[in-house]
């Protein structure tokens, strides 16, 4: 391995890569991201080389270790190239089976995807549904490279971006492209980028910061997660060229300490490309010097809020601090610093290489690019989606989504985490851009898109933020920890069934006042929820406080399970499985259950397969 | 407490004010929690005053001031997680564990703790024991992987 | 260098750079706080003193005890929406700290009987954080802190054993508008005084908060003076040993 000195080094060295890697035959992209390693795929991987060794096929075919490929339900998932044969799911056992196929040109069909609607078998990857129609840009090299080796980053086109910056454009060249090109941030605020990068190059210091906030607090997102686990370069190459245009020597990736996987291959990538000379002194033979540390989170949801994390960089427990002034002027340790999405440092080489111009051809007026939304909860292909902004709710929803599981009917989707909100069926066909989602009463957030159907309670998805909110919530200012305390309150007495007249009032005045009155987002944002769910769902919140009624079958004290008598076929699956013994009834009679006995615990209504267990 | 282990953290940080987070996540990691008296030794040592780290170690969650079990479980209560049913799965660790949040069974085996968002919302809802992660968890396999692990040789 | 901003309709001169609360206790004109402190960093904490503030033809509501002053800017420190928010604020801390006879004595003045919100609870502190920031800032010692978070956010000394460096100068008894903080005879070090959490009788204010022309007041600033300087004295010597 060589110190890249130059451009034209880099682009050698890119030509060897190729070279060396023209002999590769068939190549095994395998995960072994969070949700495939959770999936055991460790072991798939180690399977296959034990029978590629056993086979001697190590000249043949080759096996990519590949970060996260977003569709993690299906896997273990390995693509075969270059045939780009889809396999999910794939165990051990499998193994030996699509090794003998991949010598004889065949497929292992079982392995497919299979369309539950038509279900038809689709072989190759760029043909499921779920990724035929993303706008692959930010995740593009994400399951086709391996994070852990720089060569397949620079074979793939990566750093010439920052060999473009360094070597051909000025600082103020790089700002202004970025600001042509619209990036707003991803992390959820939507400030201009380019806007921050300048205020920030023209604060007055011979210090800066530049820091990549990798904290992905919101549950339900993990679209920072895939990209640093599967593409850590691009966020480094993005660090490094906003370095050169702000002129910060020392830069900080912050991630949250329940994302070990996203720690460790940052590392390795920092590593090595401090072994290529891509970071340190004299990066490309530009003179710029810059260098990366991580910072681990410590389990504070708060910290991913700017002034917090920069407070908890400093080593100090994360309770944010008013603004101004901003940190782009006054940030870590008192320097100009800029703080910027991991996605939003992503789409940096992009910006670069492409232009500013070819940028913002995709996406709309005042949203350009793409965004990766993380689609989960109800639907039926669930995964991290990359689309242009702009495109609607009912095609990512619907045409990418596959629709709603179960065949069930769509109730709501939430966005932007604890500082979103649900928005209904009316809106379906919304174009989905910052703008938009705020006039919707929701906001853009870091992307996480949560499906729901009739079995989501809103006034328990409410409850559900508040609570979070309330223990996330640093407990500095008064309108956030006293004003979180009183909706806390107010809702597990709604969902209980302890509802007063006056409690949709008190909620939308409490929520409007901590809405202007907080010191940080996190405050300010917290009463979205409530607020749009009551917005959207108010009869909802009706049932809960006059009624006393849940339709979802949430609120355990709201209904009631009863067998439907003529759905019944007395298996007694639920009579085995019911922990307190609530079920009574004959073999092959329809069974009953004892409400006085039954605590709602669901192991029933989940386990039976003919749904004759109804909510009442 | 191994005062030696902890000077090497404390040396390899450079006795840097703002790693202390970073070294007390280091510490915890081998002495399984954060025990006072490491806490006052580290406050010495750095001359960061130990109502700072007190501050820290309670405003983080995850720092713990009481010994953990040799199995932590973690279950995510992230959003799609609960829409999931995590919070079935939470009641029937409580019940099966006789343990709430935060706490450690009596037998030190295991210790209970909610996280939000593991990153792994495809698989909701998710259940971690120790390293191993389990997906689509409901009530009723909880006692199975829970039962998986008294089986284990004391290590 | 001076700069002209108006402040409920008069026009003021002020040094570039004040905050706004300053520049209008200058002009004789009240904001009320309870976490804001002269000696002290500010805090945005209480969120009392939020004015309206129009610059650069945007209106918005911020806090004015870390709002710096700038040409041209207007304020306005008694609007109904500036009203709306104090009160909501004291309602908040009523239902937090019920007993307390400062919050009483805001609520009153703000025209609440009792607070609208149902959640009820008796504690001492309102967590303004003045105790622990002179502590740190001008005292030096941080003998006192803050710990947890969120609704569990407590001000306490380090796993709430008496403290070992506290110096008992009692600036924290003395800056505590609740008083909830008292001076208690220390076990290991005889004739020194240290600091306590929660005191049981949280005496209203003889003088209604009007410190300035209190007698109290001044002989507890004179013991306190007295106290960080004993403290000082004795630290100096020991570091030119």
């Amino acid at each position: 391995m060589e110190r890249i000195r130059n451009i034209s080094d880099l682009e050698r060295i890119r030509e060897q890569i190729l070279k060396k890697r023209e002999s590769e035959k068939i190549v095994l992209r395998t995960c072994i991201s969070t949700g495939c390693r959770a999936q055991k795929s460790l072991k798939v991987v180690s399977a296959l080389g034990s029978a590629i060794e056993e086979q001697g096929l190590q000249d043949t075919v080759k096996i990519r270790k590949t970060g996260c490929h977003g569709f993690c339900e299906m896997g273990p998932i390995m693509v075969v190239e270059p045939e780009n044969i889809f396999y999910r799911k794939v165990r051990p056992e499998d193994v030996n089976e699509i090794i003998s196929q991949l010598t004889e040109g065949g497929i292992v069909e079982r392995l497919l995807w299979k369309d539950p609607v038509t279900k038809e078998h689709i072989t190759s990857e760029r043909e499921l549904p779920i990724y035929k129609r993303q706008k692959k840009k930010v995740t593009y090299r994400s399951g086709r490279i391996d994070p852990a080796d720089i060569e397949d980053y620079i074979a793939a086109n990566g750093y010439s971006a920052l060999g473009k910056a360094l070597t051909f454009m000025s600082p103020a060249e790089v700002i202004g492209t970025v600001i042509a090109s619209g990036l707003r941030g991803r992390g959820g605020g939507g400030f201009p980028a380019g806007v921050k990068w300048k205020m920030c190059s023209e604060a007055p210091s011979d210090i800066r910061y530049i820091i990549a906030n990798g904290d992905e607090g919101d549950p339900g997102a993990f679209m920072d997660r895939s990209l640093m686990e599967g593409d850590p370069h691009s966020i480094i190459e993005g660090m490094i060229i906003g370095a050169y245009a702000i002129g910060a020597r020392q830069g900080f990736i912050y991630v949250r300490e329940e994302y070990p996987i996203a720690i460790e291959h940052l590392s390795i990538a920092i590593r090595q490309a401090e072994e290529y000379g891509i970071l340190g002194n004299n990066i490309l033979g530009s003179g710029c010097e810059f260098n990366i540390k991580i910072h681990r989170g410590a389990g504070a949801f708060v910290c991913g809020e700017e002034t917090a994390l920069i407070i908890s960089i400093e080593g100090r427990s994360g309770t944010p601090r008013s603004r101004p002034p901003y940190p782009a002027i006054e940030g870590l340790w008192g320097k100009p610093t800029v703080i910027n999405n991991v996605e939003t440092f992503a789409n940096i080489p992009l910006i670069i290489s492409k232009g500013a111009e070819a940028y913002a051809s995709v996406g709309t007026e005042r949203s350009k690019g793409t965004k990766v939304f993380s689609l989960v909860g109800k639907v039926m292909n669930t995964g991290l989606i990359e689309v242009e902004m702009g495109t609607t709710l009912r095609e990512i929803i619907f045409d990418i989504g596959g629709g709603i599981r179960k065949c069930k009917l769509f109730k709501a989707v939430q966005t932007g985490g604890p500082s979103g909100g649900c928005i209904p069926i009316t809106k379906i066909d919304m174009p989905v851009d910052y703008d938009s989602l705020r006039e919707a009463g929701a906001i853009m957030g870091s992307g996480g898109m949560i499906v729901m159907d009739g079995t989501s309670c809103m006034v328990d998805v409410a409850r559900y933020f508040i609570n979070f909110l309330m223990y996330e919530s640093c407990g500095k200012c008064v309108p956030c920890r006293e004003g979180l305390k009183q909706m806390h309150h107010i809702l597990e007495n709604i969902c209980e069934g302890h509802g007063e007249e006056d409690d949709i009032k008190t909620l939308i005045e409490l929520g409007q006042f901590m809405m202007t009155s907080s010191l940080c987002g996190l405050g300010s944002t917290a009463p979205n929820p409530v607020l749009s769910t009551i917005r959207h769902f108010r009869s909802e919140y009706e049932s809960h406080i006059y009624d006393k009624k849940c339709f979802a079958g949430v609120c355990k004290n709201l209904f009631e399970y009863v067998i439907d008598a003529e759905l019944c076929n007395g298996c007694a699956l639920c009579r085995l499985k019911c922990p307190e013994g609530a079920i009574s009834g004959k073999k092959k009679k329809p069974h009953s259950i004892d409400s006085s006995k039954c605590i709602k615990c669901g192991i029933c209504f989940n386990s039976c397969k003919q749904e004759a267990i109804l909510v009442r | 407490m191994d005062i030696q282990v902890i000077d090497s953290i404390l040396e390899k940080y450079e006795y840097r004010h703002s790693d202390i987070i970073g070294i007390m996540q280091e510490v915890q990691h081998i002495e399984n929690f954060l025990p006072e008296e490491a806490l006052r030794y580290i406050s010495r040592r750095m001359e960061i005053s130990l109502t700072r780290i007190f501050d820290i170690v309670t405003f983080y969650k995850a720092f713990s001031l009481k010994p953990r079990g040799r199995h932590i479980i973690k279950i995510c209560c992230g959003t799609t997680c609960h829409l999931g049913g995590a919070v079935q799965n939470l009641e029937q660790i409580n019940r099966t564990l006789n343990i709430k949040d935060g706490g450690t069974t009596d037998d030190r085996m295991f210790s209970l703790e909610t996280v939000n968002c593991l990153g792994a919302c495809a698989l909701a809802p998710v259940v971690v024991v120790g390293d191993e992660y389990y997906e689509a968890v409901n009530a009723g396999k909880i006692e199975k992987i829970l039962s998986s692990y008294p089986q284990e040789e004391e290590k | 260098m001076k700069i002209p901003i108006i402040i409920d309709g008069r026009l003021v001169q002020v040094d570039q750079g004040t905050m706004i609360i300053s520049a209008a206790k200058n002009a004789g004109i009240f904001i009320p706080t309870l976490c804001y402190h002269e000696a002290l960093k500010p805090y945005g904490s209480c969120r009392l003193c939020i004015v309206e503030v129009i610059q650069n033809k945007q209106r918005r509501l911020v806090t004015s005890c870390n709002f710096p002053a700038e040409a041209g800017m207007e304020v306005f420190t008694d609007t109904t929406r500036v009203r709306e928010i104090r009160k909501k604020i004291i309602e908040l801390l009523l239902a937090r700290c019920s007993e307390v006879p400062i919050v009483q004595t805001l609520a009153k003045r703000t025209g609440i009987e009792t607070s609208g919100f149902k959640k009820r609870e008796t504690k001492e502190c309102i967590l303004c954080g003045l105790c622990v920031r002179f502590c740190e800032e001008v005292v030096g010692v941080s003998a006192i802190g803050l710990s947890n978070r969120g609704t569990e956010r407590e001000v306490s000394t380090p796993f709430k054993a008496p403290s070992d460096i506290c110096i008992g100068c009692g600036s924290c008894t003395y800056i505590c508008p609740t008083g909830c903080i008292e001076m208690v005879p220390d076990e290991k070090t005889p004739g020194m005084h240290s600091m306590k959490m929660g005191s049981p009788s949280l005496e209203p204010c003889p003088n209604d908060y009007k410190c300035e022309a209190c007698d109290i007041e001044q002989q507890f600033v004179e013991e306190m003076k007295g106290a960080i300087i004993q403290f000082r004295s004795k630290f100096r010597k020991a570091t030119e040993l």
